[in-house]
């Protein structure tokens, strides 16, 4: 079976580095394959969802593409630099972010320390032995997020206190901070009431253009709204690649997963 | 505000941060008083063999404390590491011992030290820092004692089994500091000097950053956060903090010898900084108080009541036992449950700081 052609390939992209360019690339798990010889490419600014039934591998493509896990075989390239062999946080400091399926906040810190610790993360106040200041600019950078998630209200507020959603969201501030260039984005709108998810969809919009991202969705409606570009795995491998209207209409896809009742579910 | 005064992440820390600041001001003033005047009606030897001691070990202690408690580290090498400052300001310096020591002034001589032991520190943390749990332990626990065993059979360097005797702090300003109260105030400058420095790092992004490695190291390197050169830098610093108090010791004791950084002295180190609590800077100061006082007059207490006296470790055993049977977070938790059993409303049985 070849290789399927991505949808960027097919809409011509020139000469310009890629966003993100997977070749060949697999995660074996002692004999098994969680994800096997996956071509991927988006373009900068792509907004690109990755979908596919429990298991398909969606996960483990993040867990590889951030350096979480490193990938068996294949090779990776993030706007054009090969970063196969780099650990996490060299990628993250090149412009990749990921939020995670299940949070992994700071529950003891604040709202607004837990965004301050992402963006020193790439930062060179890493190691600094001082305290920051009222007027610190990565701290007034960190207060701008806390808006743009909608989490004025609670940001002083220990984290282990917030609502589900509002973790959620700040799942997604941590990721923005320190000026992304590509975000990885794992089921951000698992468990979240209607009306969060609405504003989900607001902040994914709203998020400038030349922030491409990938998003990991059971939930149809937000993956297929925000999403310029469908993915389809299944099985560890990719399966079809198209845009959303494609998608939903092609026939196998809905076979395989529009209609074994998970859509729709968190 | 947060913004200048964030919380420390271990949970409900928050809470209690504020009772802190309301409450404890008032008691340090009157601790800092108290140890300022400390030398107008104690001797020699409370100032000496009591204090001078506490404050030296406890530094020691808090370079463990900063580890285990902001970075989840537990690290049995920092006696060693005091030990190496120790040996290099007796090697680089003054002793008795002048076929080896260079006999170099003191303001080259202590910087060295502290260089050499922050560069051991490091070495070892390199080491140390891609093992978790039970495994720092004994990997440090290994680089003690291959530190005790080397320096008992080296006599180039460390001059073997008798060490270094005749180690004296300078005569700096025309005092002798190694007298009682020179003594006393230049051991409860440092310890107050390296307590401020480790509450002040606490909530600085380097601290604040090896609390969440602490916590969710796979997290810290999702934000571009160095995870095993965090942990190294913090062994580093934990260097400085126990090579100034293995100066200080050596200078007390006016000798280093092999048996200072033996396997013995690097387990008090840990039981110090337990019984006193990891989660604050003036824990493993605590700690430390207790076990001098124990150390010192156990074996009289047990003679008192019968006993014999070489049995003093013992009662250190058992108050080390009672202390974290009682209280995981040794005596400064003991002492925050009690405040939260006050606290309590008897009637509702809610309230305080309890969660």
């Amino acid at each position: 079976m070849n290789a399927p052609t991505s949808i960027s390939e097919r809409l011509g992209a020139t000469g310009t580095a890629n966003a993100l360019e997977l070749r060949g690339v697999s995660k074996f798990f002692g004999a098994l394959a969680a994800m096997e010889d996956i071509n991927l490419t988006v373009r900068p600014g792509e907004r690109r969802a990755v979908l596919g039934s429990n298991g398909a591998g969606k996960t483990t493509l993040f867990n590889c593409v951030t350096g979480d896990f490193p990938s068996t075989t294949g090779n990776i390239r993030f706007f054009g630099e090969d970063i196969t062999a780099f650990p996490a946080h060299e990628r993250i400091r090149r412009g990749l972010r990921r939020t995670y399926q299940i949070s992994l906040l700071f529950t003891g810190l604040s709202v607004v320390d837990n965004i301050y610790l992402s963006s020193v993360g790439v930062s060179r106040s890493r190691f600094s032995f001082l305290r920051p200041r009222r007027d610190d600019a990565l701290m007034s950078a960190a207060e701008n997020l806390v808006r743009v998630v909608h989490l004025d209200d609670v940001k002083d507020t220990v984290v282990a206190e917030l609502a589900y959603g509002q973790q959620r969201q700040l799942e997604i501030a941590m990721a923005l901070a320190g000026a992304p260039r590509f975000i990885l984005f794992d089921e951000p709108a698992a468990g979240l009431s209607p009306t969060e998810r609405a504003e989900l969809i607001e902040i994914l919009m709203g998020l400038p253009g030349h922030m491409g991202f990938i998003i990991i969705e059971h939930d149809m409606d937000v993956a297929l709204r925000v999403a310029e570009s469908v993915t389809m795995m299944h099985n560890g491998r990719i399966f079809k690649e198209g845009k959303p209207a494609e998608i939903e209409e092609d026939e196998e896809v809905q076979a395989l997963y529009l209609g074994d009742g998970s859509h729709g579910h968190g | 505000m947060a913004v200048v005064d964030p919380p420390t992440f271990s949970s409900g820390e928050a809470a209690e941060r504020l009772t802190w600041a309301e409450r404890v001001p008032a008691a340090y003033w009157v601790l800092a008083i108290v140890l300022l005047v400390m030398p107008a009606f104690a001797g020699n030897f409370v100032l000496n063999d009591i204090f001078g001691r506490t404050f030296y070990t406890g530094i020691i202690a808090l370079s463990l404390m900063f580890l285990a408690g902001y970075g989840g580290m537990v690290s049995l090498v920092q006696m060693s590491i005091a030990g190496v400052g120790g040996y290099m300001v007796a090697i680089f310096g003054v002793s008795a011992i002048d076929t080896i020591s260079l006999g170099w002034p003191w303001y080259v001589a202590i910087p060295i030290a502290l260089v050499v032991a922050v560069l051991f520190g490091t070495l070892a943390g390199w080491l140390a820092v891609r093992t978790e749990g039970i495994y720092t332990i004994m990997i440090t626990l290994a680089i003690a004692a291959a530190f005790f065993y080397f320096t008992r059979q080296n006599y180039v360097v460390f001059n073997g089994f008798s060490g270094f005797n005749g180690v004296l702090p300078p005569k700096l300003f025309g005092v002798d500091w190694q007298q009682a109260v020179p003594f006393y105030y230049l051991t409860l400058f440092w310890a107050v000097v390296c307590f401020l420095v480790v509450l002040y790092l606490s909530r600085a992004p380097f601290g604040l950053a090896l609390q969440g490695v602490r916590d969710n190291p796979r997290r810290m390197a999702a934000l571009g956060y160095n995870v095993i050169g965090h942990r190294v830098a913090a062994y580093s610093f934990a260097a400085i903090l126990a090579g100034i108090g293995g100066i200080l010791q050596t200078w007390n004791l006016a000798q280093i010898s092999p048996g200072t950084a033996g396997i013995g002295p690097v387990i008090d180190v840990l039981i110090i900084a337990v019984i006193g609590g990891l989660r604050h800077p003036i824990g493993p100061f605590i700690g430390a108080f207790v076990f001098v006082i124990l150390e010192t007059f156990a074996i009289d207490a047990l003679i008192a009541v019968g006993l014999a006296g070489d049995r003093f470790q013992l009662l250190i055993g058992l108050g080390f036992l009672v202390i974290v049977f009682w209280s995981p977070d040794g005596i400064l938790g003991l002492w925050e449950k009690l405040r939260a059993a006050r606290n309590r409303d008897p009637l509702l049985d809610r309230g305080g700081d309890a969660p």
